[in-house]
């Protein structure tokens, strides 16, 4: 119960300094925008290779958007040494991962909402008849980024080179999840959509073993 | 002010903390008693920060031990009996003062959090302003909002890193007389100071790091004015 009303009460204050700052969501928003249309412009890609193409272009996208999104959550804080009395206050450090770790998939799943009308229309991709579907893959792969990447962005917060760490240390951590969201996306916006409830499992499975890692070592990623 | 619960001792014994090659404590054994209120002076780099971050549980030592009462300090329980007060005005700037108070109050359990944070706005003289964003205060302002933030769960051991940067004289004496009140009332207090000799006459005890070591204490008969002066280098 403790955890849940400090995770509520710290969810709050991510969604308030967000909505004040408006920092973390226009940075996401425009870069997404930016990568999918260039992608579209790039390759000019017909109905067909949009189909085979297109997620994997989507997703990477996503990830890329992530990585910028995630790297200011714990960065933020040291502006004014308040993780520190975030963690002095909090009767359970991993409601402090909790929160962020809910505020980012929030944004990010926000974010792809925005993006999902501009791509099919830039890829020529319909995705209403499978929207269901899709939400679900969104989910549990925008997730599994948020995640693995809040534990990997409190740990390159403390680092020097911090901007460089969290790409390097993210991008090859999150590539099953990337694999797995494109196929899953990819058999949903085929000729004869299908969901591919193996990879679907599969995403579950990773969201399911980083948050225990989270809960076991969150404490120690805190730590100075 | 009351303190919630016994007030906290500390003990460190042999207390190391070392970056990289640099070592920023060496071998400090001391024992601050319940309801002491001890001045911490020293140059710039003495070690002064470093220990009080160690002993509010959010640093390690390298080596050595540090207890708050009879516990680790890492524990949690520990932790939220401490009221800390860095360097950092540990404020968000995109929240109200009110709203700043409010988070911690609810983060730390306090029951009637909305009347205990209007208690404390009015007290650090703030009550008017506690609809405006953090980000809007001056630095003496945001001093007195930290400070209030620390006071906020009447802590049981107060660790206070140069409680009066950016403060006025009118705020000096604010800290001064709220220090006196806290230490009355049962807490133990160990707080850093560069000068302020108002805040210093609040502490019944003075230690002096240098270069990472225990130099002076007044329990050994030194003065504390002694103690706190710092020698130039």
């Amino acid at each position: 119960m403790a955890l849940l009303q400090t995770t509520a009460t710290l969810f709050n204050k991510e969604l308030r300094t967000e909505l004040r700052s408006r920092e973390l969501i226009t940075t996401t928003i425009v870069f997404i925008v930016l990568v999918v249309v260039l992608f579209s412009f790039t390759f000019d890609p017909t109905s067909t290779e949009s189909r085979r193409f297109g997620p994997g272009l989507l997703w990477l996208a996503f990830l890329f958007a992530a990585s910028l999104m995630l790297q200011p959550c714990f960065l933020r804080e040291q502006l004014n040494d308040t993780l520190s009395a975030v963690r002095m206050a909090s009767p359970d450090p991993f409601a402090i991962f909790l929160a962020k770790l809910a505020a980012n998939t929030m944004f990010l799943l926000l974010t792809e909402l925005l993006m999902l009308p501009v791509f099919a229309v830039l890829y020529n991709v319909p995705v209403w008849h499978v929207l269901p579907s899709l939400a679900l893959v969104l989910f549990s792969g925008s997730l599994g980024i948020c995640v693995a990447g809040t534990g990997v962005a409190a740990i390159s917060a403390q680092a020097r080179m911090r901007e460089l760490l969290l790409p390097l240390l993210l991008l090859p951590l999150l590539s099953p999840v990337l694999i797995a969201s494109t196929e899953a996306t990819a058999a949903l916006l085929a000729g004869q959509p299908v969901l591919r409830l193996d990879w679907v499992g599969f995403l579950a499975a990773f969201d399911l073993v980083f948050l225990t890692a989270l809960w076991l070592f969150g404490e120690f990623l805190l730590e100075e | 002010m009351t303190s919630a619960g016994a007030p906290l001792g500390l003990r460190c014994s042999n207390l190391e903390k070392r970056f990289g090659n640099f070592m920023a404590l060496r071998r400090l054994s001391f024992e601050i008693r319940p309801g002491e209120a001890v001045a911490l002076a020293g140059h710039n780099g003495s070690g002064k920060t470093t220990f009080l971050r160690i002993a509010a549980g959010l640093s390690r030592p390298t080596s050595g031990s540090l207890h708050v009462g009879s516990e680790d300090i890492i524990t949690t329980a520990v932790r939220m009996r401490i009221g800390f007060v860095a360097h950092q005005t540990m404020l968000y700037d995109e929240l109200t003062a009110e709203e700043n108070l409010l988070l911690f109050a609810r983060l730390q359990g306090i029951s009637a959090s909305a009347d205990r944070t209007a208690e404390l706005l009015r007290e650090t003289g703030l009550a008017e302003r506690r609809c405006s964003l953090v980000r809007t205060f001056s630095r003496g302002m945001r001093q007195r909002l930290t400070i209030a933030r620390a006071l906020l769960h009447a802590p049981s051991l107060l660790l206070f890193d140069e409680p009066g940067t950016g403060l006025d004289a009118p705020g000096i004496s604010w800290l001064a007389a709220t220090l006196l009140r806290v230490r009355q009332a049962g807490c133990t207090i160990l707080m850093s100071l560069h000068g302020q000799a108002e805040l210093a006459a609040v502490a019944t005890r003075a230690m002096r790091l240098e270069a990472g070591s225990l130099a002076a204490d007044s329990l050994s008969g030194e003065s504390i004015e002694s103690v706190l002066r710092v020698k130039e280098r």
